[in-house]
């Protein structure tokens, strides 16, 4: 793996009123790396992620995405990253095609290359029979294996995935986790949260978010090491206590 | 008998949302529903709750009819809906005296069931309910849900999007619940939470894959697993798919659970195979499977 930092992040804090969200947190994280970003409800994790893909300005710090400043260059970051959540992702009363001609057209690709992609991810997903059916009619986990192809359109440099697995089964999310090793391996960064500590187990380097605060990041290797224990749940149990 | 199912059918027009489902929870048992989305979970919830008719099959909660006595069952059963469903434009304590005052009880007069849960969102009691954070949203839901002190309790994924350390919390919290006699039907994607269960139903596509204890289902269970590992996790994967009398490999954090086709499988034979694969730090070792292991088997035997 390369050494090269594509997002860098430099005391960022939010604040909203006298409420510390995002408390002065620093991080790099490495070109083609998959960064796991854990933490509790409420820790502050997606606060700095919005801050992160250029939807809410910092109160105060710095931080920079594939080389643009994030309150400076929202528009350039936003073009550099991709983005899916577990929450929103697709339309469900468009078809397969239709969101992928959507979100094709969103990033700015031209009709020839939206068709390229189509045609290509309809392959790679195995889609065919499906490609004409509502988005809403698919399972989740093909849902969310489309909507995470769908963020990968304009082929961005960091992709972000909010909780991608949540509700998927077991056999489809360790499907959806071998996608993100062959993106990675691409040379994609994926920045990534899940509630699934054995999904912690997959990623390179791991932060763990608590009251505002990275209070852990290393490997899940070394930070079981430093915690003696045997499983990235119980480094999270230990750390993670007790908070909202 | 608490709960009894049996036979359940329910289609959205063409889709089956759940076939022939039967089951049934005895009097103060911990029952879980594990499943991924879309499996019918919050189908059979509905149905359970009589806020939908399946199309076929009968079922009964605390002794009364879904159909027939409906209305009996409302009065006796405490249902927390997979989303939140509270008034988000009340304050905490105005949500919880409605649904007190709607099922023609008080606040003080059960208190004791809620204290426990409400304390900790207490100090928030005058803040709207759109206002609070996923943890409170859940435990002010959990209290309307027992304010009126229900002989059976339906939780509909309380836990899904929670954090591991809340999670654990959520399931103490059933637990003593479940100790004042309360019967609790929940459901849950989560695999690892099946073992909080007195007894289980997996279920996927609509369809009951196992019905038993926790521990029945793990002993009844007759493939052999194995752990592997080596110095590229990744590499592993691969070279352990095309190794050929593999049955499953997946991955289970930092390790690989494998099953072998044969039953007369030598792990000596698969450490050479990984070795000439220039695979390093070979570990192979036999464990006891988890649920999750035996949910991922069942739903590709049935598929």
């Amino acid at each position: 793996m390369t050494e090269e930092k594509i997002i860098s992040v430099n005391n960022l804090t939010k604040s909203f009123g006298n409420f510390t969200a995002v408390d002065s947190i620093s991080f790099n994280v490495n070109k083609g790396e998959i960064f796991g970003f854990l933490g509790a409800n409420g820790a502050g994790k997606t606060t700095a992620m919005k801050m992160l893909i250029g939807i809410s300005k910092p109160t105060s710090g710095e931080a920079s995405v594939a080389g643009h400043d994030i309150k400076i260059n929202t528009e350039l970051v936003k073009k550099s990253i991709g983005y899916m959540s577990q929450k929103f992702s697709l339309y469900d009363d468009l078809t397969v095609r239709e969101n992928i001609t959507f979100f094709g057209g969103i990033y700015g690709l031209t009709r020839n290359e939206i068709k390229t992609k189509t045609a290509l991810l309809v392959e790679k997903l195995n889609l065919h029979e499906m490609a004409n059916q509502l988005v809403g009619s698919l399972p989740l986990g093909w849902k969310q294996k489309l909507s995470f192809s769908v963020a990968l359109l304009h082929e961005p440099k960091i992709v972000f995935l909010d909780e991608p697995t949540g509700g998927v089964d077991p056999i489809t999310r360790r499907q959806f986790w071998e996608m993100i090793y062959a993106e990675a391996h691409k040379g994609t960064t994926i920045f990534v949260t899940t509630h699934y500590m054995d999904e912690a187990e997959y990623c390179d380097r791991v932060s763990i978010m608590v009251d505002g605060k990275i209070e852990a990041l290393d490997s899940p290797k070394n930070l079981k090491k430093l915690y003696n224990v045997t499983s990235m749940n119980e480094v999270f149990l230990k750390l993670a206590r007790n908070i909202e | 008998m608490s709960i009894k199912v049996q036979n359940i059918s329910k289609s959205y027009h063409k889709f089956k949302a759940i076939e022939a489902i039967s089951f049934e929870v005895n009097q103060g048992e911990l029952f879980g529903l594990i499943g991924p989305d879309g499996a019918g979970k919050t189908t059979i919830f509905r149905i359970l709750t009589t806020l939908l008719i399946a199309n076929e099959g009968t079922a009964s909660v605390a002794g009364y009819d879904v159909i027939t006595d409906y209305k009996a069952i409302r009065n006796s059963v405490g249902y927390m809906p997979g989303k939140f469903s509270l008034y988000q434009d009340l304050t905490v304590e105005e949500n919880l005296n409605f649904f007190a005052t709607l099922f023609g009880t008080t606040i003080t007069e059960n208190y004791d069931l809620i204290k426990e849960i409400y304390i900790q969102i207490e100090p928030f009691k005058n803040r709207r309910a759109a206002a609070l954070s996923g943890g409170m949203k859940q435990k002010l839901a959990l209290c309307c849900a027992l304010i009126h002190k229900p002989k059976v309790l339906f939780l509909d994924e309380p836990t899904t999007g929670v954090d591991p350390v809340s999670r654990k919390e959520f399931w103490e919290m059933l637990k003593r619940l479940q100790k004042k006699g309360i019967t609790i039907l929940v459901s849950t994607p989560y695999m690892d939470e099946a073992a909080l269960c007195d007894r289980i139903a997996l279920i996927q596509n609509g369809k009951i894959l196992r019905v038993d204890s926790p521990e029945n289902i793990i002993k009844k269970y007759d493939k052999k697993i194995y752990t592997v590992q080596s110095k590229n996790t990744y590499q592993l994967l691969e070279n352990l798919k095309n190794y050929p009398s593999h049955y499953s490999v997946f991955a289970f954090g930092e390790l690989i659970h494998y099953i072998d086709k044969n039953s007369d499988f030598n792990p000596k034979d698969l450490n050479n195979y990984l070795q000439e694969n220039n695979q390093t730090a070979i570990q192979i070792n036999h464990v006891l499977p988890t649920i999750e292991d035996i949910f991922m088997d069942l739903s590709n035997i049935n598929q």
